[in-house]
């Protein structure tokens, strides 16, 4: 589980997605990533660009994300974004298996 | 000229650490308006977005600056944020969903979106090698009244 704190734009994406990368990388056979996004007050579409980045990862790795706690603000804009129909879809697939 | 309330004009470096100080002077130009906590973060992520714009695509994360002008007609809040960087070449492929211009950071290509979900209007004018001008209006709520006794 990766817990992020704070404002989640631009100018600090590059080491936030380093740094999930590299625990990723380094823990070895991680099934599920969770990010838990309770402690983001603020995030633009910046933050999109590294769940879905996170999201490629953990496929190619065989596993998958997932997303807890957001709080309204960002929760619309995971909606909008269709950061949750695209995770959705992806359990909906896998419970068809 | 049209009426005009209240205006500000913030003129930064293009660095990324200006984001959060942009959105920040925004949330607090409109606080005396008294706005939702979901108006306060609608204007808050679209002016982190046109910001972010101007940074990463206007000047390429090269240096230039960044003028972002404020002003509040009544509760009609207009922010405009401008770059001299390389422009856009088609602005309209540039607003869809999705699109980036595919550099080397993961980009979402939601920025335009986003501006235009969360502001009421959205205008962008841009000119290759001149720069881009965003324009985005969003109409801030009356609070509800409290309701009076007696």
């Amino acid at each position: 589980m990766a817990r992020i704190d704070g404002e989640l734009d631009q100018h600090c994406a590059g080491e936030l997605r380093s740094a999930i990368d590299t625990a990723v990388k380094s823990e070895g056979n991680v099934k599920t990533l969770l990010l838990d996004l309770g402690r983001v007050s603020f995030m633009d579409s910046s933050g999109i660009g590294v769940i879905l980045g996170r999201y490629k990862l953990m496929r190619k790795l065989g596993g998958e994300l997932a997303i807890a706690n957001a709080q309204p603000s960002v929760e619309k804009l995971l909606k909008l974004s269709g950061v949750y129909a695209l995770l959705d879809a992806k359990r909906r697939e896998k419970a068809n298996e | 000229m049209n009426r005009m309330d209240n205006m500000i004009k913030l003129e930064f470096l293009s660095l990324s650490k200006n984001e959060s100080f942009a959105r920040a002077a925004a949330a607090a130009f409109i606080a005396p308006l008294d706005p939702t906590i979901e108006e306060l973060a609608d204007v808050r992520t679209a002016v982190s977005e046109a910001v972010t714009n101007a940074v990463i695509h206007g000047y390429r994360n090269g240096l230039g600056t960044v003028l972002m002008e404020l002003t509040l007609a009544g509760r009609l809040l207009t922010v405009r944020v401008e770059d001299k960087g390389c422009g856009i070449e088609d602005i309209e492929l540039a607003m869809k969903p999705f699109y980036t211009t595919g550099n080397r950071a993961e980009r979402s290509g939601m920025g335009f979106a986003v501006m235009a979900a969360f502001m009421d209007k959205l205008k962008v004018e841009s000119k290759l090698g001149v720069g881009t001008t965003v324009i985005m209006e969003k109409l801030i709520a009356q609070p509800n009244e409290p309701e009076q006794n007696g």
